[in-house]
């Protein structure tokens, strides 16, 4: 079964290239059955390589063919499969497969739903193509395919020029990491003379000395990469803009995979973060600034997609933290349940605007619990999995490890932990926020219908899994089951620990479990059944400041934006042309100088020649 | 009978000085062409009187020479005047600036 | 003999669709889409016959004919991987331009189409004359009508664009003229050969300071057809006010003359002045690179916006040359193919864009998605080309010119010269925005790309992702020249018996190269000493030392091959 890696890739180009060309001409439940077909298909590929996997967990490369071979470098077409990368792309094949089946029902009615089911295979397949790229060049191809799919999507419904601005945004953002991550290209080429990973990953300890600084430079760049795709401090602006996407791409682009691609690069190459521990530091602080800032940002939003952006910087910001904690698995396993709860959320947003006339302010929303139980429920399991309430949700068993983690790695300290919890706390005060105004209290407006099996059926399948899926991984006190950091292990190194005592773990896991019930009960009491006004809600200096989201996109505007185009604007027209113009000028002045002598008199011109005459004589015979 | 030369250059310098003067100063194109034949002839006349003041035959060839080329030039001038007449209207050469730069 | 056919072809054609046009237009257009149809299919047959097992041979075709004996002049046209790699793309892009000419062009199509063959048929002779007389007269026999293809059938400011066009390649073009009489009486006096035969002349001798002149005079010459700052400015006027075919032959083939004439004359015939002169020549190809990129994005003229991508993109070819390094070389050369395509593409979306609105101001499009789809798919992937996504050939050449030049001596200005990843993503996607995106202006009711017009598309798209995904098939052609090309370059470097110890990459991968090891062990293995070792291997144990010692520093053929012999005898 291995050997058919390669088509679990394919497929989903094959089916973008059939829609691609044909899509206009098919009926609509055609391109549905091509679009979500190719990828289910990809998604049980995926299970039967999978399995087959989870008996022999040796590496497996699949190439295709040689890319190019140009002085030293060259890269191959090539996948390789190993644990990490096999759960990066059972998420995106079988998150994906559920969010097109979603799609075919949230998007039938639109005009370009042929368009839209082209990009999301598109996405899938060069998403799949970054997680098993066997070197950093086939890595890139994906990681900026992948953006170009962002964008794409973002900018779907063209026709608002904001969405356009947006999707610019997005992109142009993301690409300032990518120049990053290029730059840090040419330094891994002139040192090991391959961007082939393993390679790299083999020499990089042997030839680096640890913290040496062309290490840190190379971890730095590399970083700088993630924290572009991934929304991190301090590019994460282009996120929460991004929501002008529809939402199943906020679900499966902005939520459950690409925006993890950073988490995965950084993991993929580990090695060079342990060789550059201060660069290792930074992303432990990076992500733990992230996850309070979004956070933060997440309490004061009244669209409820926005809200769902700045969580979803937040809970990378978590995965960053694990991260540059060296906790390698807990960051895959908060990876693995945020993809599911996180593309729930999205998705149950989104039933909830379509089925609200696109409405996503939540201040206009309220009681829906009774009108749309199955979307309420599954919110519900989700919304729990996010707060990481204790013992029963998921998202409990795997942000829980980051939190205790960042006290008891030997990476970790306090400030680290007391960030993490400070984020959990806040995290669960705005995902109950967001529940109690959604589906409580006074009704603002009546939904327009109830949304079919397809939306359904992938709401309830996702809802399991966060649910459940996080009891294949529990702390040593509670059933001690690590089937998850067993697995990503074979691949990545296992944590350190330098607090070790069971007893000091349970106290964290009370603390945590007491903040997070604590957050939903202050949610309760602000937000519950309370009566909101339905039009915008006031806000003082301070909210208006979190609600912007700590102001980046002024900053960055004043700072970089404006006097670039500025720059570009005065410099319109070129000055170095202005110069040939100007001299061009020069010449044609003189020229008039010149041939105003030329009047056409004759009797002109025979005075001139006679005084010419006249003189040259006088020099001759009076020198 | 024997006149010095210079007083036969000094009637060329002369006849050339009124033809220099009658080019420059007359608008109208015939008086024009009658004022370069006087300059032309001035030139025969200094020919002439140097190829007598040195006992020379070319002084006269020389002149000769001017006289087909004068003959010629008026031929050749006059039908471009006629020319010019007709397109212009007039025989005022201010008019003829065609080949103002 | 067939070289000679080819520009024989050309310029018959050309004046066969010119007398044709006495009887109708479509005539014209016939012969001349069945000339360059001809044309292609003879250089794809060279390129399939290709062998490139031989490594080792000179040139693939060569055809030498005294032309004026007296001076030395010949009629020499020669082939390379090099050459067949450029006559390729100048035959693709000439069924293109005969193609999206087809109903733009009313006027005087005969004479339109005598002019599009025969400038052609002067890009062709450049591509392929080794005789430097013969190269000065191809160079300016392109010149003229492409003059005539702006000025007679270009838009409002044609007559102007015209002049500067002609103006700026000319006087840079006597300059060059001035550096080859030079290059020939210096070669003359020294020893006793008068010829301007450029592989005679490869082994001119002259003082530093004469090769610093004499190569400025060349490289003048290929920049300002290179477009590079400050000698940018005829482009943006001439690729705006020319009709599209013209567009896209200045873009994809007169450009590419002055790339090809840095490779093929300048860096060759002055190595050392070319080291003198790199700092700066990288600096401008940085600078222009992102001054291009910067005013792209102020344009708001469609046609003007790409002709600075273009001048952007040149950038790229000044650096990958000038940094010496044989991998920014390939980039390099992957660089002219793709730019041709992408900005060519890119000209004649802008071309179908006026054809269909009638305005190439930005400001008046906008919401085209809808009515033309085919239009703003083909649009979006070239606009992606440009900004060099991954997956499109262009990615291949700017990634590999941005690694190679950062393993040369430039690496804080290669670093700089990635800014452009960013700034070509703000203006390539104000392309996509403005056009197809973004409020309907107008209700356009405007036909979509039809048969014709989805085939010159399609075929641009295939040929540009087909590179972006098997590039080999171009490095395959390029690999000896570009070698002989950096070897040329390099050997001031490395021929010092002092810095034998220096165990320089570039040599230990030349010589490996040469020896035909397979140098496999480079790509995946850690750096030079496994090819020390694999060298021991091979030729007879020596110490690591030895080898290096031993290796000849400026590895030509021959000598590589006499080594190989006496290697395999002491074995």
């Amino acid at each position: 079964m291995k050997e058919l890696l390669w088509l679990i890739v394919t497929l989903p180009f094959a089916g973008a290239l059939i829609l691609a060309f044909g899509g206009r001409k098919f009926p609509h439940a055609v391109s549905a059955i091509i679009g979500v077909g190719s990828v289910s298909l990809s998604a049980i590929l995926t299970l039967l390589v999978g399995f087959e996997f989870l008996g022999d967990t040796t590496p497996f490369l699949q190439v295709a063919w040689q890319w190019f071979d140009v002085y030293g470098l060259s890269p191959d077409i090539a996948f390789r499969l190993d644990t990490v990368s096999l759960i990066f792309i059972f998420i995106i094949t079988f998150v994906g497969a559920l969010i097109h089946l979603y799609s075919a029902e949230f998007m039938w009615k639109d005009e370009g739903f042929v368009r839209f089911f082209v990009f999301m295979n598109l996405f899938i397949g060069l998403m799949l193509i970054l997680v098993l790229a066997d070197n950093l060049l086939l890595l890139y191809l994906g990681w900026e395919g992948v953006g170009l799919c962002s964008y794409l999507l973002i900018g779907y419904w063209y026709k608002d020029p904001k969405n356009g601005y947006a999707a610019r945004k997005a992109f142009i953002v993301t690409r300032i990491g990518d120049a990053a991550l290029a730059v840090s290209f040419y330094i891994l080429f002139m040192t090991f003379n391959t961007l082939n990973i393993q390679d790299i990953l083999t020499a990089a300890p042997g030839t680096w000395s640890l913290g040496s600084g062309i290490a840190m430079a190379t971890a730095f760049l590399l970083l700088g990469g993630a924290v572009g795709k991934s929304a991190q401090l301090p590019l994460q602006t282009w996120l929460p803009d991004a929501m002008a996407a529809p939402s199943p791409v906020s679900a499966l682009l902005h939520a459950a995979t690409m925006v993890t691609a950073g988490v995965y690069l950084i993991a993929r190459t580990h090695v060079l973060f342990e060789i550059a521990p201060t660069a290792q530091h930074t992303v432990a602080i990076i992500g733990a600034a992230t996850l309070i800032i979004a956070g933060m940002s997440a309490l004061y939003q009244h669209d409820i997609k926005k809200v769902l952006a700045y969580s979803t910087i937040s809970q990378i910001g978590y995965m960053f933290l694990a991260l540059g904690l060296g906790a390698w698995s807990a960051a895959l396993f908060h990876f693995m349940i945020h993809a599911f709860f996180k593309a729930l959320l999205f998705l149950g947003a989104g039933a909830v605007i379509s089925v609200m006339r696109d409405e996503h302010n939540m201040f206009k929303m309220g009681g829906l619990w009774k009108k749309l139980p199955i979307i309420f429920w599954t919110f519900l399991i989700a919304s729990a999995s996010l707060s990481a309430l204790p013992l029963i949700t998921a998202g409990y068993y795997s942000k829980d490890k980051i939190i205790w983690l960042a006290f008891a790695s030997d990476k970790g300290s306090v400030g680290l932990w007391l960030a993490a919890i400070v984020g959990a706390f806040i995290t669960a005060l705005y995902t109950f926020r967001m529940v109690f105004l959604t589906f409580f209290g006074k009704p603002h407006a009546e939904p327009t219908h109830r949304p079919g099996w397809m939306i359904t059926i992938p709401l309830m399948v996702l809802a399991f899994f966060s649910f459940a899926g996080g009891f294949i991984e529990l702390p040593q006190n509670m059933g001690n089951l690590t089937l998850v950091s067993d697995f990503v292990e074979k691949t990545l190194p296992v944590a350190t620990l330098s607090v070790l005592q069971p007893f000091t773990e349970l106290i964290f896991q009370i603390i945590s479990s007491i903040v997070a019930i604590g957050a939903v009960f202050l949610a309760y009491i602000l937000f519950f059944n309370k009566p909101f006004p339905a039009a915008e809600p006031q806000r003082n200096a301070v909210q208006r400041f979190f609600f912007k989201g700590w102001d980046f996109d002024l900053l960055y505007d004043k700072v970089i934006v404006t006097p670039m185009i500025f720059l570009a604007m005065i410099n319109k027209k070129d000055i170095i042309d202005q110069f040939y113009t100007g001299l061009a000028c020069i010449t044609r002045q003189l020229n008039a100088l010149l041939s105003a002598t030329q009047n056409g008199q004759l009797r002109w011109y025979a005075m001139v020649v006679a005084a010419g005459a006249i003189i040259i004589l006088t020099i001759i015979f009076f020198p | 009978m024997n006149i010095p030369m210079e007083y036969g250059l000094l009637l060329a310098v002369i006849l050339f000085c009124i033809g220099l003067a009658g080019l420059l100063i007359r608008r109208n194109i015939i008086f024009m062409l009658l004022c370069i034949e006087i300059m032309l002839n001035a030139a025969g006349v200094a020919f002439v009187v140097a190829g007598a003041a040195w006992g020379q035959a070319e002084g006269q060839v020389m002149f000769i020479f001017i006289l087909a080329m004068a003959a010629a030039e008026v031929s050749v001038g006059l039908a471009l005047i006629i020319q010019l007449f007709k397109q212009t209207g007039s025989l005022d050469v201010t008019n003829a600036n065609k080949m103002k730069g | 003999m067939i070289l000679v056919w080819i520009i024989i072809l050309l310029i018959g054609t050309g004046l066969l669709a010119w007398l044709a046009s006495g009887w109708n237009t479509f005539l014209p257009r016939l012969i001349s889409l069945v000339g360059t149809l001809i044309y292609f299919g003879i250089t794809l047959w060279l390129w399939l016959e290709y062998d490139p097992g031989i490594g080792s041979q000179k040139w693939i075709i060569s055809y030498t004919a005294e032309w004026i004996p007296a001076f030395g002049i010949q009629f020499k046209l020669v082939m390379d991987g090099l050459s067949l790699l450029m006559l390729l793309l100048t035959s693709f892009l000439s069924v293109i331009c005969v193609l999206v000419s087809w109903k733009e062009i009313n006027r005087r199509v005969g004479f339109f189409h005598f002019n599009l063959l025969l400038e052609l048929a002067g890009i062709t002779g450049i591509f392929l004359s080794l005789d430097l007389f013969l190269f000065y007269f191809s160079w300016e026999l392109m010149l003229v009508p492409m003059y005539f293809l702006i000025s007679i059938w270009g838009h409002e400011d044609r007559i102007y664009a015209g002049k500067k066009f002609f103006l700026f390649t000319q006087a840079s073009g006597l300059l060059m003229l001035l550096s080859i009489l030079g290059l020939y009486f210096i070669h003359g006096q020294n020893t006793g050969i008068y010829t301007f035969d450029y592989e005679q002349l490869l082994d001119a001798t002259m003082a530093p300071q004469t090769a610093f002149l004499l190569m400025l005079g060349f490289v003048v010459a290929f920049t300002v057809k290179l477009s590079t700052v400050p000698l940018h400015s005829w482009l943006p006027d001439a690729h705006t006010q020319a009709p599209t075919a013209g567009s896209v032959i200045l873009a994809g083939l007169l450009l590419k003359t002055g790339a090809y004439g840095l490779i093929r004359f300048a860096l060759p015939l002055f190595p050392e002045a070319s080291h003198q002169l790199a700092p700066l020549a990288v600096l401008l190809g940085v600078v222009s690179i992102l001054y291009g990129a910067k005013l792209a994005f102020a344009q708001t003229d469609f046609k003007r916006l790409v002709a600075y991508i273009s001048v952007s993109h040149m950038g790229f070819i000044l650096l990958g040359v000038y940094s010496f390094n044989e991998m920014a070389m390939h980039g390099v050369v992957m660089q002219m193919i793709v730019h041709a395509v992408s900005t060519g593409a890119l000209f004649i979306i802008a071309g179908a864009v006026y054809d269909r609105i009638h305005t190439r101001d930005l400001h008046q499009m906008g919401g085209l998605w809808r009515q033309v789809p085919r239009m703003g798919t083909m649009g979006l992937v070239f606009v992606m080309a440009s900004m060099g996504l991954p997956g499109l050939g262009n990615f291949i050449a700017e990634i590999l010119i941005l690694i190679g030049s950062f393993q040369g001596n430039f690496k804080v200005l290669t670093v700089i010269a990635t800014v452009i990843l960013i700034t070509a993503t703000a203006y390539a996607l104000r392309i996509m925005q403005k056009v197809f995106y973004g409020k309907e202006h107008k209700v356009w009711e405007i036909p979509d790309f039809g048969i014709r017009e989805m085939i010159v598309m399609l075929s641009l798209t295939s040929v540009i992702i087909w590179l972006g995904w098997n590039p080999s098939s171009v490095f395959r052609l390029s690999k000896v020249p570009v070698q002989k090309v950096i070897q040329k370059i390099n050997i001031p470097e490395y021929s010092q018996g002092e810095e034998m110890e220096r165990i320089d990459r570039d040599n230990i991968y030349n010589v490996a190269n040469f020896l035909d090891i397979k140098y496999v062990a480079i790509n995946k293995g850690n750096q030079a000493q496994k090819i020390i070792k694999e060298v021991n291997n091979t030729y007879g144990r020596r110490t690591e030392f030895e080898t290096i010692n031993y290796l000849p520093n400026s590895p030509d053929i021959e000598q590589a091959e006499e080594f190989k012999k006496r290697s395999s005898k002491t074995e």
